[in-house]
Formats: structure tokens, C-alpha cells, sequence
């Protein structure tokens, strides 16, 4: 199993009456609820929490992509990233990831990625979203039913641009470029591993199938409602011919260590609930513009997220039912041990991005969950699957000699010497 | 109306409802499509030729994937009047309808017999942003469209009783699919610079409004009037954004004045 601590960076300042007073957490909140003096400290914070992941000895440390969400706050996840780099030399990089579709060129994520791995040593994993419709088709202007066909072609020219040993012109139908020439490539080879997060489209599946990409569920809902979704998944890789090596698929879970399962809830209750209740708070119709979903996804999915049924299930949630409907993982380390190996079993999954800090937890509380979960679970669940120990084939490949923040030197004495000769 | 199913030299499959004798007349229909009952075009068909096909993405309309950008819109509505055999027909459109009758119309000035515009889209003003249907509950819809929002949503759904998983998955699929797209030409902002290009038209052309339309308001009418001179625009009472459907008689009779 591969670990990799995530943190969603939510917004921890939204008003108690945010529910009543607004309609949506995302595309629309009132910016004037943003504080950028207390954002920064909220960065700092959260990308400590991320350096001190590595120092646990997770496996990676991951960030993402949201734009006008209240629950996120990297627009940008590549700044964290280099920041992270900068800082970590062990843990791999996961950006999970850049939106493509609604990056203009596109060929700037093949840069800002390469920047990434080199500068990490070889350790980016790097995420293609097609992005929610809230970012990509109401915040960043995408037309709904033409998302999927750009989104197709800026993972195209991305990954042309990597593999090309010499500039090529590409004729497009969204994005025409007469040079496209990377500079600078990664360092992994033939490209840093993909991984491709969906929230439930089918296409998406045979997408990964076909280059033999991860597939990342990320849902906040838990590995009971996540089920019926990777069994599909888990069928459609058995139909391509596949083999089922754990690491195709990733999951993403909430995940709270306590003492004891009571002091998990004394601890955690009010901030997951803040979570649930606040951040997950989105306007039913940007979820879900004509054109975004297929089709035939809409044809598989039925109804699940037509009614406004889902947003039904987060009113007025409890600590019990997000427990008792494992919405999140929560208890003492034994209690998580079991239900997480229950998850990691029932979804068949090789990586787990565990969110430790949820909603507006403090840091005190994050760390001490992620120190009992590193030190109390994560050993019993490394080898969960040893069959497939030595599969490689969806983690990072870091230079074996690359810098370390510890062997760098930032002060004055040796700086730059070694390079210049 | 009788129904025929006519395909276009590029390759879609489209439903054009038919009826009536006289001058030829191509109804092309808003973004949420033909209702179940279109009164106002039986009534057109007392005097004219009435030509109402559906949209790919529409109805029983296929080959929406053939579709994807203004132009390919424009010139499958000329690809259609082709299909039909007509020469010189009046054009209506109706909202989107509308702004692809205009684009029409830029496009092959000559061919168009007189225009007729029925709260088209096309245009952004700043000062008055245009409300973003894809981003609204249904009951906003209605809202949006129609002075009587409930007698609206009557008419959207055909009286199909939502509260039946069914009936309701049913129109969710169906809305879906039009929206789908209506998106093409539509999203994020329902203007593909068709301003620039109305210097072309050259047939006469009649702007309708409804005094109480919340969606594109009549302040549009004027900026219309501004970039067609000598465009008449007739302004109906008692109704919205759905005029042909609220005030059939009156949208009717402003018709057939222009027309003749």
C-alpha cells in the first residue's frame, strides 16, 4: 500500500449561518468571507502540515486543483507543489491535478510538471482531471459538452510534448501551436506516472484502460457508498484484460485517530461536520450543466445525483451517521485499522490519499491524528496486498542522487560552486 | 401538423413539422425546443407555409455531434431550408432560435425573405447580464421564462407529474440532451459576436418583445434596433420570454402585420 497524506486546504473562517445566508460554497461565495491577512497564516499552516507528512513517513503528500471554492484553496496546486519540493527530498509530489481542458495552452502544464519533477528529483506524480464542472465549465468557462473532446486533446499535446525529442507542430482543434517544444522534460521516464481522478464518469474508465493510467475516485462520501463505482471500474479492467494489480486504482478518505473512538468524536466531530455541512454546501445545478455528463453517464447513474436527495443526505448530519456510514474513518487506531482494511480490500485499491485535516481542525489536533495514524495503523497496512509488492508501475522513479533540504545550502559558503565547473 | 423526417447533406436527421399553404416560413424554436402543443404555429399556418424542424439534440432530431460551433449551427439551419427545397423563406427564431436566424441571415442576406426576430439571443450588455439558464433550479427556469411562472412550468413539462421517479427521469434526461446543446452556442455567455456582422442583413426585419421578459430584457430590443437600422420592433403585453407560447394571438397578429 501507498500512503499519501492530502490536504484539501479548506477555507476554516466560513460564518456559522453560511448555510442560511448562501446558496453555494463554490462558483459564487462572497469573496468578501476571504481574509487574506488570516490566508496567510492558513497557508503556512497547512503547507507544515504537509513538510511534517513526509517527516511521518508517509508515502506522498498530495495537493489539488479548485477554483472559487470555499473548501479550496490552491487554484494553483502547482505553486504548493514547488514550494513542497523545495522542502521534502523523500515523499512523493501528487498533484491531483491540473484541469487541462481549461488550461489555454496547454503545453503549460507540460512545462509547469517537468518544472515540478526536476525540481523534486523525480518525484511528481502527476494528476489530469477533466475538472468539476464548478471549476472547469462555470468558474473557467469550458462549454459543458465540448469539455471531454478539449480535455482529450491537451492530454494529447501534453503528452506528445513529453515524449517528443524534437519540436512538432500541432494542429489541434481547440489549440493550434506551430512549436511545441518542452523545455525543460522530465525527469521520469517515459513520463512521471498519470493518474487520472473521476468522480463517476464511465468514460473515464476505459480512458485510464487504454494508456494504463491510475484511476483516483475521489469522493468524500465514503468506501460503502464508493463500492458500487470501483466494482464497475474493477469489472470494466476484467472485460479489457487487464490484470488487477491494486495500484491501477486509487481512493481518497477522511480519516480521524483518536485514543479512543470516544475521544475521536470529542476531538473531530465538530470540524468533519463543519466539513460536511459548510464546505460540501454546493448550489445542486453547478454540479451538474447539460453537457458535462454524457449521455450515457447519465444513463448509468440513473438519477443518483439528479434530485436534490444528495444534498438532502448532508443536512443536518451527525457525527453517528458519518461514522456509522463510514463517510469517514474515524476512531481509535484499532477501529481504523479495521475499517480501513475493510475499505482498501472492498475497493481493491493499491493507494489511499488519506485527508487528515478536515475542515477547520486545528493543527494540533491534524498532527496528532496523522502521528497516531503513522505510527499506529500504517504499519499494519503496508502489506496489504504482496502479491503485487513489487509493482512499481503507478509510483514515482526519483533520481537516487537527487538535493535534500538538509544537504542543500542556502547560506553563503558553498553556493553554486559544484554546478559551475 | 404533419411530420417528416428530412436529412441534410452533412448528415443529420432532423423532425420538421409541416402545415399549411402560401409564402414559405421557417419557425426555428428557443433553446428549451418545441412544447408539446405550439399553438401560435397552426395559427401561422392559416396564412403561410409553416415549416418547424427540431434542432439535432431535439425531439426525435439527431446528429448533434455533427454540430459544434456557431458556424456549424448557421450553416446547418441553410443546410436544412436546402433539404426542404425552399427558396427565399421568412425566417423566425425565437431566443436561440433567434440569434441563429439572425446569423442566418448575415450570412446569406439574399436569401432570406423577411426576418423576424422573437427575443432573440446573441447580444451581451454589461449593464444587463442575461441570467445563466445553465445554472438554475427548474422552478428558476420558469421563472425566468414567463410572466406566470406556474402556467409556465405547466407548459415545460406538459402537465407530466414530476413527483414520478419516471416521468421525472424522463424529463431530466430529455432537458438534459437540449441544454447539451444549446451549450454549444450558449455557454458561459450567449454571444458569438453576431454584432458584428448585422451590417449584412439586408432583408426587413421585425424585432418582438415581451414587455415582462426577465431573461433577456427589452432594454436587448433597443441594442437590436441600434445595429439593425430600420428594424420595427413590436412590444406584447403580458408577456415574457416564452411570448409565442403566453400571448399566441397578439405574437400572431404582430406577425402576420409584418409579413403581410
Amino acid at each position: 500500500m501507498k500512503f499519501t497524506w492530502f490536504n484539501l486546504m479548506p477555507w476554516p473562517y466560513l460564518p456559522d449561518d453560511f448555510r442560511e445566508k448562501h446558496r453555494s460554497v463554490w462558483v459564487d461565495i462572497p469573496n468578501t468571507l476571504y481574509d487574506p491577512a488570516r490566508g496567510h497564516h492558513v497557508y503556512h499552516t497547512y503547507l507544515d502540515q504537509l513538510e511534517y507528512a513526509e517527516t511521518l513517513g508517509f508515502d506522498g503528500i498530495g495537493c489539488n486543483e479548485h477554483h472559487q471554492n470555499g473548501y479550496g484553496l490552491m487554484p494553483s496546486p502547482n505553486l504548493i507543489a514547488a514550494s513542497l519540493a523545495r522542502r521534502t527530498s523523500r515523499a512523493a509530489i501528487c498533484v491531483i491535478g491540473n484541469s487541462i481542458a481549461g488550461y489555454n495552452p496547454p503545453i503549460r502544464v507540460a512545462e509547469e510538471f517537468a518544472m515540478l519533477d526536476v525540481i523534486s528529483g523525480g518525484r511528481l506524480i502527476a494528476g489530469f482531471p477533466v475538472g468539476t464542472p464548478m471549476d472547469t465549465n462555470f468558474c473557467y468557462g469550458q462549454i459543458p459538452a465540448l469539455t471531454r473532446d478539449k480535455y482529450r486533446e491537451a492530454h494529447d499535446m501534453i503528452m506528445q510534448a513529453w515524449a517528443s525529442e524534437e519540436p512538432f507542430a500541432f494542429d489541434g482543434k481547440y489549440n493550434q501551436l506551430r512549436w511545441v517544444n518542452c523545455w525543460p522534460k522530465p525527469i521520469q521516464k517515459p513520463h512521471p506516472p498519470i493518474y487520472i481522478p473521476g468522480g463517476g464518469s464511465i468514460e473515464t474508465w476505459d480512458f485510464c484502460l487504454d494508456h494504463d493510467y491510475n484511476y483516483s475516485y475521489l469522493s468524500f462520501f465514503g468506501y460503502l457508498r464508493g463500492k458500487s463505482l470501483m466494482d464497475g471500474y474493477w469489472e470494466r479492467v476484467a472485460k479489457r484484460g487487464k490484470d488487477e494489480s491494486p495500484y491501477r486504482a486509487a481512493f481518497a478518505q477522511i480519516i480521524c485517530v483518536a485514543d479512543t473512538d470516544a475521544e475521536a468524536e470529542r476531538l473531530y466531530a465538530e470540524h468533519c461536520l463543519y466539513f460536511f455541512n459548510r464546505c460540501l454546501h454546493v448550489f445542486p445545478p453547478f454540479a451538474d450543466p447539460a453537457g458535462y455528463r454524457t449521455m450515457a453517464t447519465i444513463k448509468y447513474g440513473a438519477l443518483a445525483q439528479l434530485t436534490l436527495a444528495r444534498q438532502k443526505i448532508l443536512e443536518n448530519l451527525t457525527w453517528k451517521q458519518l461514522v456509522d456510514e463510514r463517510f469517514i474513518i474515524a476512531g481509535s487506531p484499532e477501529t481504523v485499522r479495521q475499517q480501513l482494511e475493510e475499505c482498501i480490500k472492498g475497493l481493491r485499491i493499491g493507494h489511499l490519499f488519506g485527508l487528515f485535516h478536515t475542515g477547520d481542525m486545528p493543527d494540533w489536533k491534524t498532527r496528532h491524528s496523522s502521528k497516531l495514524f503513522a505510527e499506529q495503523v500504517m504499519p499494519h497496512l503496508k502489506d496489504l496486498w504482496p502479491e503485487w509488492k513489487h509493482d512499481e508501475r503507478w509510483w514515482m522513479h526519483p533520481m537516487d542522487d537527487r538535493l535534500r533540504p538538509e544537504e542543500r545550502r542556502p547560506g553563503a559558503e558553498k553556493s553554486g560552486a559544484e554546478w559551475k565547473k | 401538423m404533419k411530420a417528416q423526417i428530412v436529412e441534410t447533406k452533412k448528415g443529420t436527421r432532423c423532425r420538421v413539422f409541416e402545415a399549411g399553404a402560401g409564402a414559405p416560413l421557417v419557425y426555428l424554436h428557443g433553446a428549451g425546443g418545441l412544447l408539446g402543443d405550439n399553438p401560435f404555429l397552426d395559427q401561422l399556418a392559416q396564412r403561410y407555409h409553416v415549416f418547424a424542424p427540431e434542432w439535432p439534440g431535439y425531439g426525435e432530431s439527431t446528429g448533434e455531434d455533427l454540430l459544434e460551433d456557431m458556424l456549424d449551427f448557421t450553416l446547418h439551419g441553410w443546410d436544412l431550408i436546402d433539404a426542404l427545397g425552399l427558396r427565399q423563406p421568412h425566417l423566425i427564431g425565437h431566443s436561440m432560435g433567434g440569434m441563429i436566424a439572425a446569423e442566418m441571415a448575415c450570412l446569406c442576406p439574399r436569401e432570406v425573405g423577411k426576418l423576424v426576430l422573437v427575443a432573440p439571443a446573441g447580444l451581451w450588455l454589461d449593464a444587463h447580464p442575461i441570467p445563466d439558464i445553465f445554472a438554475m433550479l427548474p422552478f428558476q427556469i420558469a421563472e425566468a421564462l414567463f410572466v406566470d411562472p406556474q402556467a409556465g412550468q405547466q407548459l415545460m413539462t406538459g402537465g407530466a407529474d414530476l413527483s414520478d421517479m419516471e416521468a421525472l427521469k424522463e424529463f431530466y434526461i430529455t432537458s438534459q440532451r437540449r441544454l447539451t446543446m444549446a451549450g454549444k452556442i450558449l455557454f458561459p455567455i450567449p454571444n458569438r459576436r453576431l454584432s458584428k456582422r448585422l451590417y449584412r442583413l439586408t432583408a426587413p426585419t421585425l424585432l418582438v418583445w415581451g414587455a415582462g421578459d426577465r431573461l433577456i430584457v427589452p432594454a436587448y430590443a433597443r441594442q437590436w434596433r441600434a445595429l439593425i437600422p430600420g428594424a420595427k420592433l413590436e412590444t406584447i403585453a403580458g408577456a415574457g420570454h416564452m411570448l409565442p407560447y403566453e400571448q399566441p394571438e397578439a405574437f400572431v397578429r404582430a406577425i402576420g402585420g409584418f409579413l403581410g
